[in-house]
């Protein structure tokens, strides 16, 4: 008998079918993978499940039993667990504190934590789950969060645990440590719902995938017996091929970096003297965790941040004192790392979003006052053919179109003036198989016709497969740009770690040469 | 119960969400009218007649719109922006300061360069005030809704002062009040009998002036940016700070403006009572409006109506005038959920 069963769940949200008569089965122990696309049902599936949303038809049973509809607390008492993907914690509290919010009455004088330290301790032993109970939530590392939101979820007695794309936040390692936890769970019993689109991923760790694809299970499938391709072409549709990195020779320096350091606002070191020089025809991809000085060094790159020491040259000219729309004006394109939050102005229509950044130039507007809006559609218009953005045309609120749309939105405001240097901040994060091989596409396109790119990205596999040269960044510093080509996985992660970070040679030494296979082997 | 996002408004819910504010609002103030032992319809049809029921009300009703509309524009713009600002009754005086400094007497000029000239400096000094809370907020991010809020304060201090001091008309018979405008100086009547005066021309004006910048100028693009999204502005490389910077001076002016044509238009000298809150009415009038300066004039016209009415039915029953504030307040809460029930609709579980 399964422990947890979908049966012909179907949600209908006016037109749209998010769930189209959904029928899954979870047993005992089981790890089973949730896989599909952006917007192919699977968080709907799940809110259902959680009881955020009520199914039009269908039912779920756990143990037999019939789930009511619509409630959270008959999922969480039925142990039902949420991992959520973007946490749920409160910075500034304990993990004891964090793990026993909510499940005490309001209505107490004191509050009593030694049962709840107990039973912490005894999940920590059983499914050997180290951490402080005392430690405070800020000090935590990423893994050591989502550690505890799993905590959280057992304390509940969870018995199913759903992780909403668990390792878009981890390092390569951190990833391994919480298989080693999602096995040891499931060892004792409980099943684990793993939701995810990396597929390399899912292989490695569960025991069936279903393939979710417009709301409807396109295919159920035992691990063992699938591969990379089959789940990707399940997930799409069709086949998808991610385009290939040509050989070329690396032109001209465009951009150069010497001795970049910048401080946050309380004075802490966020970027320290950081060299690198990308070239024309060269694709360099920074590598590492969140929260290492990618943000310092993005927000440099486009202009947001003039407050640095050190030199930044754009064909041998300095870039000193110059923002966003003189960035744009010499020939920095930049994709900026959360596409609604920077990216666009979800509120505005397409037509004003792809003039944002070149309101005053002779083509937008005349005498730098009056927008010629007949210009800006023809030019919308042009780039939503050219870019093939799926949406009803100019005059369309921007935050109506999905990601992947949005996305394309910003490749076409930033790439189509041809700029010499391009910085990508994440410029795949959260979007599908078909848009992750557009944006590839266009970057190499760029790439081809001469431009030089910096590709800020957390996902290794996306970096070795699109890179000339990678550098790790920790803490701040930058490790010498080596070639894609003699980096692994595994040395990477522990880069990004911090650990075994290689006696770098002089910086100047290695980038003194045009020809880097040479210099990047003599490193290694 | 849940909150569902709608397919798709048809233009007879949002046609109908406004009518349907008035009615629920009219409903819910009732329960204080049968308090006050008068009979409901009765007491509206009062409301009705003392607002729209003659050409002497309906006169007021449109002179008492002019500061409304312009303190309406002011909130509008400013919070299009997202710049809260809660002083357009400041900077109404201090515009009203500035007529008078230089409108009894310092200077006089053909009426039709001294009606102009006294609008702009008036326009000057609402915009200045503002700058003070503006700069506070883009230097040291201090919330400016407490900084315009408490400015009113100030700025009625300083008319108090003012008027009990060096400004006041010693013609005036110890009335707290300053000198007269000059004649060049008023704004002239629109029709022969009645207070109607030139300063709606001027409101109107002001609003299709605001509509035609929002709608058509790179300006008017950086304001709506900076609101809808400061950050994703910045990053397209507008200038956050000096659009807040323009908006407030367009914001404060608009205010001033407003006291301007108050003194200039209607009373002809400054007291303290000039303007019994019109600023913050027109903070109401903004969110009635949603914003869009082109329906600020219904939305003034509307809550005019509403404070002439009342006025006019306390008069003739018993009932006090602050009735119409009452009415005011529900009627912004009912627009508001009216105009957010033609997007969402809500479902109860069952």
């Amino acid at each position: 008998m399964s422990t947890l069963s979908f049966n012909q769940i179907t949600k209908r949200f006016g037109s749209l079918t998010a769930n189209d008569s959904i029928t899954l089965s979870l047993g005992d122990s089981e790890i089973m993978a949730l896989l599909g696309e952006n917007g192919a049902g699977k968080t709907t599936l799940m809110n259902i499940l959680f009881g955020h949303y009520v199914a039009d038809e269908g039912s779920i049973e756990i143990d037999g039993q019939m789930l009511p509809p619509g409630s959270t607390e008959a999922a969480i008492k039925a142990g039902v667990g949420m991992v959520h993907q973007h946490f749920t914690l409160a910075d500034n509290l304990t993990v004891i504190e964090n793990i026993v919010l909510g499940t005490e009455s309001l209505w107490n004088w004191r509050q009593d934590m030694t049962a709840a330290r107990r039973k912490l301790v005894d999940m920590s032993e059983a499914y050997s789950l180290v951490i402080n109970p005392d430690a405070l939530v800020a000090d935590l590392s990423v893994g050591e969060r989502q550690r505890v939101e799993i905590m959280k979820a057992l304390y509940r007695d969870a018995r199913i645990l759903i992780l909403d794309e668990p390792t878009a936040v981890l390092t390569p390692q951190e990833t391994e440590n919480l298989f080693i936890t999602l096995r040891s769970l499931t060892d004792k019993g409980l099943s684990v719902i793993f939701i995810s689109h990396k597929l390399h991923e899912i292989l490695a760790i569960s025991d069936h995938v279903a393939v979710l694809r417009r709301g409807k299970i396109v295919g159920t499938i035992q691990t063992v017996d699938a591969d990379r391709n089959g789940l990707a072409e399940m997930m799409v549709g069709k086949a998808v091929i991610r385009p290939q990195l040509e050989s070329m020779e690396p032109g001209a320096p465009i951009l150069t970096i010497s001795g970049l350091s910048a401080t946050s606002h309380d004075k802490l070191p966020l970027l320290k003297s950081i060299d690198l020089i990308i070239h024309a025809h060269e694709i360099i991809g920074i590598a590492g965790v969140a929260g290492n000085g990618q943000v310092a060094l993005a927000d440099v790159l486009s202009g947001l941040n003039q407050q640095y020491s050190g030199a930044l040259e754009l064909h041998n000219e300095t870039l000193t004192d110059a923002g966003p729309s003189e960035f744009v004006a010499r020939g920095i394109g930049r994709i900026p790392e959360d596409r609604h939050a920077r990216g666009m102005i979800g509120d505005m229509d397409i037509w004003e979003n792809l003039i944002s950044e070149d309101l005053r130039s002779k083509q937008v507007s005349r005498w730098k006052t009056i927008i010629n809006k007949k210009v800006a559609i023809d030019r919308a218009e042009r780039l939503i053919d050219s870019y093939d953005v799926r949406c009803k045309g100019p005059l369309a609120q921007t935050k109506l179109l999905s990601g992947g749309n949005i996305q394309k939105l910003i490749l076409a405001r930033a790439l189509s003036p041809k700029p010499d240097f391009i910085l990508a901040n994440q410029p795949v994060r959260g979007l599908d198989e078909g848009a992750i091989a557009y944006v590839h596409e266009q970057l190499f396109a760029a790439r081809k016709r001469g431009a030089a790119i910096l590709l800020i990205s957390e996902d290794l596999d996306e970096l070795l497969s699109l890179c000339d040269r990678i550098a790790v960044i920790y803490q701040g510093e930058l490790s010498p740009a080596l070639p894609a080509s003699s980096r692994t996985v595994t040395e990477l992660g522990l880069m990004m770690a911090g650990q075994a970070v290689q006696p770098t040679p002089k910086n100047e030494e290695l980038y003194s040469s045009v020809k880097f296979s040479a210099g990047g082997t003599n490193a290694n | 119960m849940q909150i569902e996002l709608r397919d798709h408004t048809s233009l007879l819910r949002a046609g109908m969400a406004p009518i349907a504010a008035v009615f629920a609002t009219l409903v819910i103030c009732s329960a204080l009218i049968l308090w006050a032992d008068v009979p409901v319809l009765e007491a509206y049809a009062l409301l009705f007649k003392g607002a729209f029921g003659s050409s002497f009300a309906l006169k007021e009703t449109f002179t008492r719109s002019i500061p409304l509309m312009l303190t309406g524009l002011a909130v509008a713009v400013a919070f299009r922006s997202k710049f809260y600002n809660i002083g357009a009754e400041g900077q109404l005086y201090a515009g009203a300061l500035a007529s008078v400094y230089f409108g009894t007497g310092l200077i006089d000029l053909p009426v039709f360069i001294m009606v102009p000239f006294l609008l702009l400096v008036g326009a000057l000094a609402g915009g200045a005030l503002l700058l003070v809370p503006v700069l506070l907020k883009t230097k040291l991010k201090v919330d400016e809704v407490v900084t315009t809020l408490l400015l009113n304060f100030v700025m009625l201090l300083m008319v108090s002062y003012l008027i009990e001091g060096p400004w006041r008309d010693p013609m005036a018979m110890g009335w707290p009040q300053t000198a007269s405008i000059v004649d060049n100086g008023v704004l002239p009547a629109l029709l022969t009998k009645g207070r109607l005066h030139a300063g709606l021309i001027v409101a109107l004006l002001a609003a299709v002036l605001v509509w035609a910048v929002m709608r058509f100028t790179v300006l008017g693009y950086e304001i709506k940016a900076v609101g809808f999204n400061a950050k994703a502005a910045e990053f397209s490389g507008i200038n956050v700070n000096k659009t807040v910077v323009y908006t407030a001076l367009i914001s404060g002016g608009l205010a001033g403006i407003a006291g301007v044509s108050e003194v200039a238009g209607l009373k002809g000298y400054l007291t303290l009572d000039l303007s019994p809150g019109f600023g913050y009415t027109g903070v109401a009038v903004a969110m009635l409006a949603r914003l869009h300066p082109l329906s600020v004039v219904p939305a003034a016209l509307f809550l005019s109506s509403i404070y002439v009415g009342a006025d006019s039915m306390s008069r003739a029953v018993n009932i006090p005038t602050y009735i119409a504030d009452v009415l005011v307040g529900v009627s912004v809460l009912a627009i508001l959920v009216c105009v957010m029930l033609t997007q969402y609709k809500i479902r109860f579980r069952q």
